[in-house]
Parts: C-alpha cells; structure tokens; sequence
C-alpha cells in the first residue's frame, strides 16, 4: 500500500482552537483506494430498510460499499444478504432491481438458488460430485455480518467486527428517536432519489450536517419560503452539536418550517392541525411530554459514520453515498415516513422532501454545485493545502451552526486509516 | 376538421416555441404558455410510468404556484446551480396527439435535453406527456410530465434547469 501519511494528516492546534483538513484527502488515489481497503471493507455499512422487504420472497439489488448484494426474505421471514455473483463462474445472479422471488436463476449456466441462498439444481447434476452441494460453497455467497437495529439493516465486511449495537454506540438513540415517530413503524416511500456529484465523498458527509451554509447557499430556498404565505413557523434556527463517539455525530436544533410531525405551520390549515394534534397525543402517550416534544419539534441531521446520513428535517431522508472515484460518488436517497400517516401528512412531506432534499427541488442542486466547486478548488490543493473546519473548536457546547460534528467525522477517519497505513 | 381541432404541425410549432423559450432563458415567458391550473411533473428514475405524485417521491412535481416560485428562483444569481446559467438546448421529436376532444389534447413527444456547464455536457433524455388547451390567448398547456429514459441521475447529479 503507498504510503498515505501526508494525505491523511490533520493539523490540530487546541492552543489557537485550529482544526485543518488537508486537500488532498480529497483527491488522492492512494486515500481513495485505502478507504475501500479500511473503511468500507471494516465498518457497517447501510443496506437497506425492514419495509424494502416486508413480505416473503421480495428483494431489492443494492451496491454497498462496492460489492453489488442481494437484500431478501426468505421463505421463513429470515432476512438475508447475499453477494450477488454466481458460484460457479462470477455472474450477476439477480438482475431486477427489486421483486418478489422463491428462486434466482443464473442465466448464464442455469443454476438455480433458494431465496436462501442454497443451491437448489444446476443443470448435468450428474457431472458433478455426490456431495457437491453439501458444504455450501456452491451456494449464493452471504455478507459475513448482516444485524439491523430498529428496521435499518446493516452489513459488515470483516466477520470480526463488533457488533451492530456496539458500533452504534450513543447513535442507537438517535437512530431510535426517527423509529419511534409511528407505533406503526417507518416504511420507505416508493421513488428513490439516485443521483451522483462530481466530488469527493467526504465532502457529502460535510454537507449533510452541516447548519453554517443554509443561509448562503440555501438563500433563494429560504426566499421561497418567505414567499410562500404561511410556510413559516415562529420559530428560530437555534441548537447544538454532538460528537457521538466512533465517528458518529449529529446536531439538532429548531427550525422555522413546517414538521409532518409535528411543527405546525399555518399553510397546513386546519386539517393540518387537527392530524398534528393527534399525532402529538400519541407522542405524548407513548413517549412522555418532553421526549415527544423533542421528537416531534426538534431537527436532527444524524451521521452514522462512515456515510448513512439520516435528516429528520421537514421531511426524513435516508442517505447513503459511496465514491467510484476520488472525485465522482454515487448518491441513493430515500424518504422515510409512518407507516400509518394521514394521506394528507404523506403528501406534505413529499412536498416538503421534493422542495429541498430532492435533485430537482431548490437546495440540493444547489448542495450540488457548492460541492463540485470546492472539488474543483482542490485542484489547487498543491499550494492552497488545507480546508479549515475550526468553526466553534473549544466550545463546551458547540452550536448547531459550528463544525464540532466533522471534526468527529474527521478523526474517526483519520485513525482508521492510519491504522492501516 | 372543425375549427377546434389540433393538428399536428400546430402542436410542433407550440413545443418547437417552448423549447426556444428554456434555451433563451426566457423563463417568464415560458411560464406564459401555462394555464393558471397547470402542472410540470418529473418522476423519480425508479418508479412505473403512470404512478401517481400522491404517495410517489418524484424528483418535481410543481403546481402552478411552485412553477412560479421555481421560474423566480431560476431568474436569481442566488440559483447557485443555474449561475452562471448553463447552456442548453431542447430537441423535441416523434410528436404524436392521442387524443382530442373539444378545446384539449392529449399529446405524447421524446425528448433529448443537453445541458452544458463547468465542462461537463449531460444529456437528459426521455418523454414528455402533455395536456394541451385551445384558449382565447392561444394554446396553452394544463399538464407536462417528463418521464426520463434514464435508470438514475447519474451522472447528470440534478434536474436544474426545466426540462
């Protein structure tokens, strides 16, 4: 492995409260390539949600971390994870993006698998060895670790990672606050939001808790609210910043638009109120004043490390990115909501989700562009080394707007790949 | 042929003149040939060809008001995606009306959008379905949905500009 100790070297003075990142993390080959050795081949990494797989036999086909996987349930309600590659000779085993199966056949040879994975026949049977099926190598090949906590499902490269739970840490908290909106549970709303940026990976997980660009790069959003007579709340940005141990961070806060659940705004009229009043009650039953307070009226933008985002905003996204080069990543998105909402709260978070989360919407494309600027600023990174990420350093309580949450990120980072450097 | 049929080298001169507008930037005007009741819809890359925006993510699904609001911001140098503009430009093609009854049509066309900026040309390429409405003003268009040929935004990133 070339060595990497420059390109991942942070410059942190306490003294003058100075948290450098160097440029070239974000362009460099050698980091790209190590973080899929360390990074995404060591942590869990997201694969998907229970609801994607309610009943028997359904599946989805996902890229995680590189490897392209099978996410089913089987016959007996048991949830798998397969490497989607065939046994005998490496092809794509299942080629739909999602559906209902009892069996997948590989094209290319014919062999036939179980939704568990086993093989069931390959065509000349006869040819083969008597006990050929018997110590499962013929079988579709499982991800080593797959553990879920609350419905999100995990998979983990490395059969010695902790588990699930521990990895997690303080984030199961947070993770938890977005399962407990519904008693019903949380489902994944049909229309994924797959979109790419020209830029480093990082950069997305800087931008997606970040509270210091709205006001700048999200000025013609807010305008758009201002304009949009009672989309507002009164109520003013204002919140802290937690680093939540292994990487993990998340800030949360009060904001001026409108909650699903449950944030009135005077837009949503009466209807709106009536079914935000109810859902409150229900927070209020299930979980005490204070905590429903909390779920329904604070915003969290949550990082669970290395890079699934979970915005619980004015509406909830699942975000997940993955770099197919030092400076190009894929993006998946998808919107997470009750189970049990009101067609009338369903079509408001939509709305919601479309108006800024969304790639067409009037803040992403914007997120888009402020990312491949900076990514095209890199190419200065020779002479003009270091991002600056100092905002709020030695502050007992960071605030929602400081960058105490990527410097969580950061060292996470930088001590994953210097253990491997 | 009564007076209030559509034919087809009418509708293609309506939709060559829309395209026209989005290449020039000339957004207000585009808007213009939109009834006050329209709507511009473009559906997540993932989705069946006829779901329905209610209870569908897509990636825009305006009402008339929303079309104003997205026009003003596309007109502000705070459109940060869109300033410095990007170049565009709209080939529309295979025009076909469906159906027409008294006053509206039904029309189906495909679509190739290119869009040029910071040294990247991504190209958008699908579908559109359109209402098309016989007013006192002239035609104007109640719906529009563009249904891309695309299995994701990738690497085109965003829909930032009107297709």
């Amino acid at each position: 492995m070339p060595d990497i100790t420059q390109q991942i070297k942070l410059h942190i003075d306490p003294d003058r409260k100075l948290f450098k990142v160097p440029r070239s993390a974000f362009t460099s080959q050698a980091v790209f390539e190590a973080e899929r050795d360390v990074i995404f081949s060591r942590c869990w990494l997201y694969l998907g949600h229970s609801s994607e797989i309610r009943k028997p036999g359904q599946f989805v086909t996902r890229a995680v971390g590189g490897r392209n996987l099978i996410f089913n349930r089987d016959a007996d309600g048991r949830v798998n994870a397969f490497f989607n590659t065939c046994p005998h000779r490496g092809a794509t085993v299942c080629r739909d993006r999602a559906g209902s199966a009892k069996s997948f056949q590989c094209f290319y040879h014919g062999w036939v698998f179980g939704a568990d994975g086993a093989l069931k026949s390959q065509p000349g049977e006869a040819s083969y060895c008597d006990d050929f099926k018997k110590d499962g190598a013929a079988d579709l090949p499982r991800v080593p670790r797959l553990e879920s906590y609350r419905d999100f499902w995990f998979v983990c490269y490395d059969p010695g990672a902790v588990d699930l739970g521990t990895y997690l840490g303080n984030a199961k908290e947070y993770l938890g606050i977005v399962a407990d909106h519904s008693a019903a549970g949380m489902e994944v709303v049909g229309g994924t939001q797959e979109y790419s940026i020209r830029a480093n990976w990082k950069l997305l997980v800087e931008n997606s808790i970040d509270g210091y660009h709205a006001a700048t790069t999200h000025a013609s959003y807010l305008d758009y609210l201002k304009s949009t007579a009672g989309s507002l709340a009164a109520v003013g940005l204002n919140g802290i910043s937690h680093d939540l141990g292994n990487g993990h961070a998340v800030i949360e806060y009060s904001a001026p638009w409108g909650r699903p659940i449950a944030q009135w705004i005077p837009a949503w009229g009466e209807e709106g109120k009536h079914d935000l009043e109810r859902i409150m009650a229900g927070l209020v039953e299930r979980h005490g004043q204070e905590s429903a307070e909390r779920i329904a009226l604070k915003n969290r933008n949550l990082l669970i490390f290395p890079n699934l985002i979970v915005n619980d905003i004015m509406a909830i996204t699942v975000r997940t990115f993955y770099p197919q080069a030092p400076n190009y990543q894929h993006i998946n998105a998808w919107a997470l909501a009750p189970v049990d909402e009101s067609a009338w709260s369903r079509k408001s978070r939509l709305e919601n989700f479309l108006e800024f989360l969304g790639p067409g919407g009037f803040a992403t494309p914007d997120d888009v562009e402020a990312l491949q600027q900076c990514q095209a600023g890199y190419d200065n990174a020779r002479e003009a080394a270091w991002n600056d990420i100092s905002k709020g350093m030695g502050r007992a309580v960071p605030s929602y707007d400081d960058e105490a949450q990527m410097r969580a990120f950061w060292m996470q980072w930088q001590k994953m790949l210097a253990s491997a450097a | 042929m009564t007076a209030s049929s559509f034919s087809r080298d009418e509708i293609e001169d309506f939709l060559y003149q829309e395209a026209a507008l989005l290449d020039d930037w000339m957004l207000e005007e585009w808007l213009a040939l939109f009834t006050d009741d329209a709507h511009y819809m473009v559906p997540a890359t993932d989705l069946p060809r006829d779901a329905p925006p209610e209870g569908n993510l897509f990636y825009i699904a305006d009402d008339r008001f929303r079309m104003g609001e997205r026009v003003k911001r596309l007109m502000k140098k705070t459109a940060f995606s869109e300033y410095p503009r990007s170049k565009t430009r709209h080939l529309v093609s295979n025009v076909r009306i469906l159906s027409q009854e008294v006053g509206e049509c039904r029309v189906h066309a495909a679509f190739v959008t290119y869009r040029s900026k910071s040294g990247h040309t991504d190209t958008f390429v699908g579908s559109s379905d359109y209402t098309i409405a016989r007013t006192a003003e002239g035609l104007r268009i109640r719906s529009k949905r563009c249904t891309l040929d695309l299995e994701s935004l990738r690497p085109q990133g965003r829909v930032s500009i009107i297709l």
